[in-house]
């Protein structure tokens, strides 16, 4: 049997103290938490860094580090810093060592790296050990050169080697979803089944009770399934709360694929103990016949400038859309002949805030709005021709009549300067597994003692 | 012509990774479950986000009643052309779909 305490669906949202402290009351064997995902875009992975801010992330991973020495038990955190990069596991890992010095702990702390060089997946696409997942982008040696951090996301069996150091702290790199509150159940030889659905049910913490901001969750593992408990005061699981946790950022609700295998719960059982806790029994491990790591990897896609103006004047926000077709034209034609670009140079769009920003071409319904925002995109291939094109733009963005026939309009804009420069825009370029002869085989652990 | 409201249902949506988004339309009772279920076409819902109708999953769980329609992404979360990178409103189109009554 073992006791999985998961603090928080993630580092950095905050989670209710007392529920913590019951939770290290109920004697866990291990507190696990998530620190990332896809989910805040390809920023993150592009750059090697946490989404979250450092004083957030620091707060609660002392309240952590504090709750491991209570216990007395090993604390893991997987996908460390948002991406799971090896910058950002050092970046935890160098917050982590000015807590022990601050907190006066001596910790034996292993790092897990997920990151890939290019050399090794551009090998393995020469092997033929990289599969397309659905829907998945072409790739060739050249898109694999052009990421600036490729990750692939450990799963039980690299958890469970840095758990075998015997660390105190594990900070793992990208790493599956379930893979850090599956692991020590399936080194305990717990129902396999049971091990990863209850990993997937825990890991977005409370999500799955009917208290979700409350964080703190404590999962049972045994051989035949698990038993969750939300742990703040007066939340409850039920069979519905925790088994429609399933469908939570997932194609599938059925099956879900791990690194070795898949996990089927089309037989899963949820069973209410009594009216806060759930038993669920049923789900299957099926092994596969390859060990595969699925990959993500983010590539620099050109620079980007914003710029910004707001329509209040009747006559415009009523025609909105000729205006802006209007206004890309006449500016189109002006990056053409003052900057020389042709149209495969750069990329511009007006965006209509009030009118369609959210769906564009998808959306059904039109509105009359109060004003229009109207936020011109910039895309190209360096910074100060983004820039350039911004400043071309501006006064016409400004100025830019409906007919040649009426009085020079003047629009509002937010401020000065009213563009602004974004720096590099990434974009993900990986959906695809890859395929290891030994788990670690793409991984490295790294222990100190501090 | 009614809206899943009308049948006691709701949709929401979020990102299943950078390549999906994932719709789960929760019904209040099997009574709206069973309406729903056929008047959710695929077809339907691949003329809203304008893909392959035969890219979809679906899955109809009636032990939650709930009808979960996963979409490909028009545009791959966070690409230059994306609109919403958490694929968080696209359930809005579901909610305001007229469907028979």
């Amino acid at each position: 049997m073992t006791k999985v305490l998961v603090p928080a669906g993630v580092l950095g949202l905050g989670f209710d103290p007392e529920a913590l402290e019951r939770g290290l009351s109920a004697q866990p064997d291990i507190i696990c938490i998530d620190g990332g995902s896809t989910d805040s875009g390809p920023f993150y992975l592009g750059t090697g860094t946490s989404k979250y801010s450092r004083a957030a992330n620091k707060a609660e991973w002392k309240q952590l580090m504090q709750a491991r020495a209570k216990a007395g038990v090993p604390l893991v955190i997987g996908s460390a810093g948002t991406c799971g990069s090896d910058s950002t596991v050092e970046w935890m890992y160098q917050i982590t060592t000015e807590l022990a010095a601050e907190l006066g702990q001596s910790l034996k702390i292993a790092r897990l790296y997920s990151s890939q060089p290019a050399e090794r997946v551009v090998e393995a696409l020469d092997k033929d050990r990289i599969t397309p997942l659905d829907p998945a982008p072409e790739i060739s040696a050249e898109t694999l050169a052009q990421c600036s951090n490729i990750v692939a996301l450990a799963g039980a069996e690299q958890i469970g080697a840095a758990l075998a150091t015997g660390a105190d702290i594990v900070i793992a790199g990208r790493t599956t979803d379930t893979a850090t509150v599956a692991a020590l159940p399936l080194i305990n030889g717990d129902h396999a089944g049971g091990a990863w659905h209850g990993a997937k049910i825990a890991e977005c913490g409370a999500l799955c009770s009917t208290m979700p901001t409350s964080g703190v969750i404590m999962v049972e593992f045994d051989k035949t399934g698990f038993t969750v408990t939300p742990m703040a005061e007066g939340a409850r699981c039920t069979p519905h709360s925790v088994s429609a946790h399933m469908l939570y950022e997932n194609s599938d609700p059925f099956q879900l694929y791990e690194p070795g295998g898949h996990l089927d719960v089309t037989a899963a059982r949820y069973t209410a103990l009594n009216d806060r806790q759930v038993r669920v029994e049923g789900g299957t491990w099926v092994p596969s016949d390859r060990y595969t790591v699925k990959l993500e990897g983010a590539r620099m896609a050109g620079y980007q400038a914003t710029i910004m103006a707001m329509l209040r004047a009747e006559h415009y926000v009523k025609n909105a859309r000729e205006w802006a077709a209007s206004l890309e034209a006449f500016v189109r034609d002006l990056i053409s002949t003052r900057m020389e670009l042709g149209a495969e140079d750069y990329d511009l769009e007006f965006r209509l805030i009030g009118v369609n920003s959210v769906f564009g071409d998808l959306e059904p319904k039109e509105g009359n709005p109060v004003e229009v925002g109207v936020m011109g995109i910039i895309t190209a291939e360096s910074p100060e021709t983004c820039s350039e094109i911004g400043k071309l733009i501006n006064p016409f963005l400004l100025h830019h009549p409906l007919t040649k026939e009426e009085e020079l309009p003047s629009f509002a804009f937010p401020y000065s300067p009213a563009q602004s420069d974004r720096g590099a825009l990434y974009e993900f370029c990986l959906n695809h597994v890859m395929e290891l002869d030994d788990p670690m085989a793409a991984f490295r652990l790294d222990v100190t003692e501090v | 012509m009614a809206k899943l409201h009308d049948f006691g249902a709701k949709a929401r949506s979020k990102n299943a990774g950078p390549f999906w988004v994932t719709i789960d339309v929760f019904c209040n009772s099997a009574t709206a479950f069973e309406a729903l279920c056929p008047r959710i076409q695929n077809t339907v819902v691949a003329d809203l986000f304008k893909v392959d109708p035969s890219s979809l999953k679906r899955f109809e769980i009636a032990a939650l009643n709930v009808i979960k329609i996963s979409v490909p992404r028009p545009t791959v979360q966070g690409s230059r052309f994306d609109r919403d990178m958490h694929g968080a409103q696209a359930a809005v189109l579901l909610n305001e779909l007229d469907l028979p009554a």
